[in-house]
């Protein structure tokens, strides 16, 4: 555990009178304390390749601004391996495309489906036979909140 | 020379609550302050109905029910969550932003003329709606005054085109005829008290103010509003405040769910408010020279024994360690609490802040136990900061908390708990 201590502004001038600080007039200096101790002998030779551990929000989340979370209800997708209990990565970033895995807004309710737009239809397609495709009609209110581009689930252990 | 542009989301709270309940398209919704209180966001629906800002709950509870308006407790966790999230996007429109409020940023836009200002304000706008689902307008000018002025007519729709409102392109007699047609107490810093003011030496618009007699305004108001007329002028004289200055008072306090009659419960209240305000304190590295207690009963029920009182104790020693000041809370509340009264509201406010920095040089020399307690108090928050507020807390914060806020109304965190998360259908 590191701790956060306040120093003084001239003993922090010290430390770092060569590099750029262009906040350090006017806010207090935190230092940790224990950071990067210094011993004698030789250097670890893996110094170098420290910070490389695997992150998931990196693999999963693209844009993380505009990423929300949204869990599934529900069998329909489960051609497109989303089942139910899954939880769905959702951007708002990308713009909504043909073929599109999609969280959209109908007639009052959050659907995840697929996005299919050709040939001027426009339509809400599952991914399993037993649900048919919800066509977009006038009077239908279609919001298409943002585009799925990853799930991810806690196993019971 | 700076160019501003104030970017402001419309009707936040609100539309953060639409945003993620498809149910709430095109329906009236408002959001009530603490304990369901007041009406203090409004969705375009309800303007239209002309319900006004700050009415209380029940005065309307029956024209909601007409109109189907639905009200919600104020998400303060998803707002805050949204309300960073704009802040991320508008940083990357310009690198010097100030938060000015939980729905407002003004942004230095100097060197983005050749994009034409206008045409830039449009793409910040797209932006936060795409990725946010949000609507903001923004208003583009060479003072912060006008910047706000300018936002005022683009979310009105007196001037500018889809949202956005350019000042710095309008020709001067547009923008005479623009500010001729707007009250002066439109203007930022011109508030209900000098408004009145004002108008009786004949200054009702915009315009007056911006050409009226700058010694006058001096001498018989303040170098502020001499300030603000020169700002109208078009020579900035507030700058982008980037560093938000540390508080020099903390306060916590709210209304109680329900009236409050005991000393017991009313301890619990001032201890926990007192432990949010030291951590805060904490966050900003300072301690505290000052402890005020207050109590009160409800100033609107006439039938009730009204009292109220508050109390400031000068500390021994400034010190930002929850125990202590709790401790300290206790004491002032014993003395200043009187049984039989219906207690409506109870609040603390640390004051006399300086920096622990100079107090620091004790960090080498004071006793053990000092630096036993700044570490009690780090681990503390440390905990709480990664485990959800109040997971470790003080004993005399009480474990039932009776006298907490009611939120009857309240929204899940959509964001902000895995709990809350929106479900989406698969049918």
């Amino acid at each position: 555990m590191s701790s956060i201590l306040p120093v003084p502004e001239s003993i922090a001038a010290a430390f770092f009178n060569d590099i750029q600080r262009p906040a350090l007039a006017t806010l207090p200096c935190a230092l940790p304390l224990d950071s990067g101790k210094v011993s004698a002998g030789f250097p670890s030779p893996a110094a170098d390749y420290e910070d490389r551990r695997l992150d998931i929000n990196t693999y999963l989340i693209r844009n993380p601004v505009s990423t929300f979370f949204f869990p599934v209800e529900g069998r329909s997708m489960e051609g497109a391996e989303i089942f139910a209990g899954d939880v769905l990565v959702v951007d708002r970033s990308i713009a909504p495309q043909h073929g599109h895995i999609v969280v959209a807004f109908i007639n009052g309710e959050r659907l995840v489906k697929r996005l299919y737009q050709r040939a001027g239809r426009v339509a809400l397609v599952a991914e399993n036979q037993d649900y048919p495709p919800i066509e977009i009609r006038e009077g239908l209110d279609l919001l298409v909140w943002g585009v799925a581009v990853g799930k991810f689930k806690r196993l019971p252990i | 020379m700076p160019i501003f542009a104030l970017v402001d989301c419309n009707n936040f709270y609100a539309s953060c609550e639409k945003l993620f309940d498809p149910r709430l398209a095109g329906v009236p919704v408002v959001v009530l302050s603490n304990n369901d209180g007041c009406v203090v966001a409004r969705s375009a629906e309800v303007k239209a109905l002309g319900i006004p800002m700050g009415v209380p709950w029940f005065r309307i509870r029956e024209q909601a029910r007409r109109h189907g308006i639905v009200a919600f407790s104020s998400n303060y966790a998803l707002y805050a969550d949204m309300s960073n999230r704009v802040v991320e996007v508008l940083a990357q429109f310009s690198p010097d932003i100030e938060v000015y409020s939980i729905d407002e940023s003004f942004l230095d836009v100097s060197g983005f003329e050749g994009t034409g200002l206008a045409e830039y304000g449009r793409q910040i706008r797209e932006r936060v709606q795409r990725w946010l689902g949000l609507t903001v307008c923004v208003g583009i000018a060479p003072t912060k005054t006008l910047a706000k002025l300018a936002n005022h007519c683009a979310k009105k729709n007196l001037a500018g085109a889809a949202g956005v409102c350019d000042f710095t392109i309008m020709p001067p007699a547009d923008l005479d005829a623009l500010l001729t047609r707007i009250d002066v107490g439109e203007v930022w810093g011109v508030g209900r008290k000098l408004t009145p003011r004002l108008q009786a030496m004949g200054i009702g618009t915009v315009r007056d103010l911006r050409d009226a007699d700058a010694e006058t305004l001096r001498s018989r108001f303040s170098v502020v509003l001499e300030r603000t007329l020169r700002e109208l002028r078009g020579t900035s004289c507030l700058a982008l405040e980037e560093v938000v200055p540390d508080k020099q008072q903390i306060i916590c306090s709210r209304s109680f769910g329900e009236r409050v009659h005991d000393l017991e419960a009313l301890q619990e209240a001032v201890a926990s408010y007192l432990s949010r305000a030291a951590e805060k304190l904490r966050q900003q590295g300072s301690l505290a020279g000052a402890l005020t207690v207050y109590i009160r009963t409800s100033p609107f029920n006439p039938s009730e024994p009204r009292y109220q009182k508050a109390v400031t104790v000068p500390l021994p020693e400034a010190t930002a360690d929850s125990r202590l000041l709790a401790r300290w809370g206790r004491r002032i509340l014993k003395q200043i609490y009187r049984p039989g009264f219906a207690y409506q509201k109870a609040g603390v406010m640390l004051s006399d802040i300086r920096p622990r920095l100079r107090n620091q040089l004790s960090l080498f020399s004071s006793s053990r136990a000092t630096r036993a307690n700044g570490r009690l108090m780090q681990a503390l928050d440390q905990i709480n900061a990664r485990w959800g507020r109040g997971t470790l807390r003080l004993a005399a914060e009480g474990l039932d908390k009776e006298w907490q806020m009611k939120r009857g109304h309240l929204s899940p965190g959509y964001t902000t708990e895995w709990a809350g998360l929106p479900t989406v259908k698969a049918r």
